[in-house]
C-alpha cells in the first residue's frame, strides 16, 4: 500500500480523497471552508477593535485553525516521508508555453525560481507573491470562500451563488494567465 | 485534546493536496490552459461524488458526532460578490498557483516563498474588511 500512496495519486482517488475530508469536517459538525482562516487571523491579531468584520467570536473557529496547522504538517509529511523524486508528469505543451514566458519547468511541484528561500532575494518575485496573495486574501473573502468552500461544499451543496463565484475564478483565472502574465514574467 | 481529531483530519487534508498534486503552481497553468485533464478530473469527481453525499445525508437525515443534524448552509443571493470577488480570487490563483488552503500546504512543504503569498493573503483580507461597505455586493 505504501507504494500505491507514494507515487503520484490519479485524479479519481485524489478528488475521492477531497470528499472525504469534506464529510469527515461534515461528520463533525463543521463545514469545509479554507479561506475562513485567514479573517480568523485578522481577527486574532486584534483587527477586530476598528473594524467591524473581524469583529466576532474567533475562538469558535479555533477547530478551523487547528485544521490549517495540520495541512501544514500534512505537507510537511507528505514531501518528506511519502513521495518519490520523480518529476510531475506535467503536460508538453504547458512546460513549452511556460518555457516561452520565461517560467522554467524544474520537475517539482512549484517553480524553485518563484518559491525558493533564494528567488526572495528578487525585489520583482517577491512583489509577484505579494500581489498575488493579496488577490487571493480579497477575492475569497469578497466572494464569501475559496475553493473548498463554494467549488467543492457549495456546488456539492448544487448552489447557484457558489456556481458563479467558481466562473468568476476561471474568468480571472484566464485573464491572468493569457493576458497579464505575458507582461509581468 | 478534543482539537486532536481537526489537526489529524488537516494533516490528511494536506497530504491529500500534495499528492494529488493540486498544490502544485505548474499544475494550475495547466489548468487555466486547458492541456490536461488532471485538475479536471480532481475537481470534477469531487463534485459528483459531493453531490450524491450530500443528497444521501438530507435523505436519510444523518447525524454528526454529537448527534445533531448535519445542516447546509444556503449562500446569500446576491451575485455581484460572487462574480467580482471571484474573478479577483481567479487572479491570484492563477499567479500564485495556489488557493488559501494550498498556501499552507505548500510551506510545509517547504517553499519558502509561500510565506510572502500568506502575508499577501492575510493583507488582502484586512483589506477587504475595511473596503466592505465601500464595494458592491
Amino acid at each position: 500500500m505504501i507504494d500505491f500512496i507514494k507515487q503520484p495519486w490519479p485524479w479519481y482517488f485524489s478528488g475521492t480523497m477531497i470528499v472525504l475530508i469534506m464529510l469527515i469536517l461534515l461528520f463533525f459538525g463543521k463545514s469545509f471552508g479554507f479561506s475562513a482562516n485567514l479573517r480568523t487571523i485578522c481577527s486574532m491579531a486584534g483587527a477586530g477593535k476598528k473594524i467591524k468584520f473581524f469583529d466576532f467570536k474567533w475562538k469558535d473557529q479555533v477547530w478551523n485553525l487547528m485544521f490549517l496547522a495540520g495541512s501544514i504538517l500534512g505537507g510537511f509529511i507528505a514531501t518528506h516521508y511519502l513521495s518519490e523524486p520523480a518529476p510531475i508528469k506535467l503536460s508538453e505543451a504547458t512546460i513549452a508555453d511556460l518555457k516561452q514566458l520565461g517560467v522554467k519547468f524544474d520537475g517539482g511541484l512549484n517553480p524553485a525560481d518563484l518559491f525558493s528561500l533564494e528567488a526572495m532575494k528578487d525585489l520583482k518575485t517577491l512583489g509577484i507573491l505579494l500581489i498575488g496573495g493579496l488577490l487571493v486574501g480579497f477575492g475569497s473573502r469578497y466572494a464569501g470562500g475559496c475553493t473548498s468552500g463554494h467549488a467543492i461544499s457549495g456546488l456539492s451543496n448544487l448552489q447557484l451563488p457558489s456556481l458563479v463565484a467558481v466562473i468568476g475564478f476561471f474568468i480571472g483565472g484566464l485573464i491572468m494567465t493569457f493576458l497579464i502574465m505575458p507582461f509581468i514574467f | 485534546m478534543k482539537f486532536i481529531k481537526y489537526i489529524l483530519a488537516g494533516t490528511l487534508f494536506g497530504i491529500i493536496m500534495f499528492k494529488s498534486e493540486a498544490v502544485s503552481w505548474y499544475r494550475i497553468q495547466e489548468m487555466f490552459r486547458f492541456q490536461s485533464f488532471h485538475m479536471y478530473g480532481i475537481i470534477g469527481t469531487a463534485i459528483v461524488l459531493g453531490v450524491i453525499a450530500v443528497f444521501l445525508i438530507k435523505k436519510f437525515k444523518i447525524k454528526d458526532i454529537s448527534g445533531n443534524p448535519i445542516l447546509f448552509h444556503h449562500k446569500d443571493k446576491a451575485y455581484r460578490k460572487y462574480l467580482i470577488g471571484g474573478t479577483i480570487f481567479g487572479l491570484g490563483w492563477a499567479l500564485t498557483g495556489a488557493c488559501p488552503g494550498p498556501m499552507f500546504v505548500n510551506l510545509g512543504s517547504g517553499y519558502a516563498g509561500m510565506a510572502v503569498v500568506i502575508l499577501g493573503a492575510l493583507l488582502g483580507t484586512y483589506l477587504y474588511g475595511v473596503m466592505k461597505n465601500k464595494l458592491p455586493h
